[in-house]
């Protein structure tokens, strides 16, 4: 949906440090409340807990993106208003973690392919010059860097365990594969805060990502997709455009907030 | 009540070595590392600067309560506590003696963090002493446990499964 523009006004620019933080938000966001949805459906306890704990750390990392964003856009929005109040077009999370869990394979193999991302796009903003993102980019690596661990192991003990499991993954793998160009996209938002010292270089770490990837997808004895060409100006979850998933798990996200506004317990 | 009189920066800490973590009540705030700096206003306003432990620790908002309200009981009303990101919290920070604390409440104690490459794959890591028996044949069950700073472990000689503060 777009506004009714007034003639002759000057479209809004969107700030880009606070359209960055919006995407590192709700990545994690997203991808916390999909894994959270399998806190007492886990296959074995230990990967119940397992799922629920990377669950909390991701919303824990959404918590400090979006407070930081709200404070810089400046529009006195916190992190609960950005989470619960913003329709679907406005979320700017990748499609690849809003996708439904599918079985444990798929969710295993969605959790390496975004970990391996995320270690490697935090290492980058760690260093970059803006302080407040650096300190939380810095204190989220640390996290994912474990969370890529638990699920390197399991992309390895399915992909190279029975003919079921390594059917599966798999089967996975070759699903997610085509909404993976869209993490490396360069727009004007990543150009801008790569001048200003602030952002990555996503075609640079894209190198990175790709040998962590094939390296462990060979140690588990699977096949890498082919490679999918994005469509030359294909939108994606960056700017908003996003698959039918999201505004399911969005309605059963907000719609507390939403029903009893201001609600305390 | 609200006492006027400006409280001395021993004295505050004094009152924070009162304040348990609620998760691991063996250990005050202070030996969990989490308490980066105080300060006292002219005014006699008293700000604690927080880190937390994990992104996602829930615990965080019962310490920044349970902190404001001990120091309240002190006398020192109005507190207020900021959250610091920076430097990020590691296990490194807590000493020997609350090492000890944590092992003697059936808690292994954290090892060192190691730099190690930035994508490691291979789980190198030497699973910890039993905290029961102290026997080294004891093995790692799942990297999570029942809080985010905690690890599940097994104990082969006394067979008691157990858990970690992971280095972090």
């Amino acid at each position: 949906m777009t506004a009714p523009s007034v003639v002759g006004a000057p479209p809004d620019k969107p700030n880009a440090l606070v359209e960055l933080l919006l995407r590192l938000g709700d990545d994690r966001l997203v991808l916390g409340h999909r894994l959270g949805e399998w806190c007492g459906h886990g296959p074995i306890l230990e990967e119940d807990i397992a799922t629920s704990n990377v669950a909390l750390d991701l919303l824990g990392q959404a918590t400090m993106f979006l407070h930081l964003a709200g404070e810089i856009e400046g529009k006195g929005r916190d992190e609960d208003a950005l989470a619960y109040f913003r329709e679907v077009v406005e979320f700017r999370n990748c499609q690849l973690v809003e996708l439904p869990n599918g079985d444990f394979g798929f969710t295993i193999a969605r959790q390496f392919l975004f970990d391996v991302y995320a270690v490697v796009t935090l290492d980058a903003l760690s260093r970059g010059s803006h302080a407040d993102v650096a300190a939380i980019s810095a204190k989220a690596l640390k996290e994912a860097t474990y969370h890529l661990r638990h699920s390197a192991e399991w992309m390895l003990k399915l992909g190279d365990g029975t003919d079921e499991s390594h059917r599966r993954v798999q089967s996975a793998l070759d699903a997610l594969w085509r909404f993976t160009p869209e993490l490396f996209v360069m727009d004007d938002v990543d150009r801008e805060m790569l001048a200003a010292g602030v952002g990555m270089d996503l075609e640079q770490l894209r190198h990175e990502w790709d040998r962590v990837v094939r390296d462990v997808v060979a140690e588990a004895t699977l096949t890498l997709p082919h490679d999918v060409v994005r469509p030359a100006g294909a939108r994606g979850g960056r700017t908003g455009a996003h698959t039918e998933h999201l505004g399911h798990m969005l309605a059963e996200m907000q719609i507390v907030a939403r029903s009893h506004p201001g609600a305390t317990w | 009540m609200v006492s006027r009189s400006v409280p001395t920066r021993d004295a505050v800490l004094a009152v924070l070595d009162t304040v348990m973590d609620p998760e691991v009540p063996v250990l005050t705030v202070r030996e969990l590392g989490i308490i980066r700096d105080v300060s006292v206003a002219a005014s006699g306003v008293v700000t604690v600067t927080v880190t937390p432990t994990y992104s996602g620790c829930p615990a965080i908002r019962t310490i920044e309560d349970d902190i404001i309200a001990a120091l309240d009981r002190a006398g020192f009303g109005g507190a207020e506590v900021v959250t610091a990101f920076a430097p990020a919290w590691t296990t490194d920070w807590i000493e020997p003696a609350a090492r000890e604390k944590l092992r003697a409440y059936g808690i292994a104690p954290p090892g060192m963090v190691e730099a190690g490459a930035l994508v490691q794959l291979t789980r190198a890591r030497v699973a910890p002493s039993c905290p029961y028996c102290g026997s080294p044949d004891t093995e790692i069950r799942s990297e999570f446990g029942s809080t985010a700073c905690k690890s599940l472990c097994y104990c082969r000689t006394c067979c008691q499964p157990f858990e970690e503060f992971k280095a972090h």
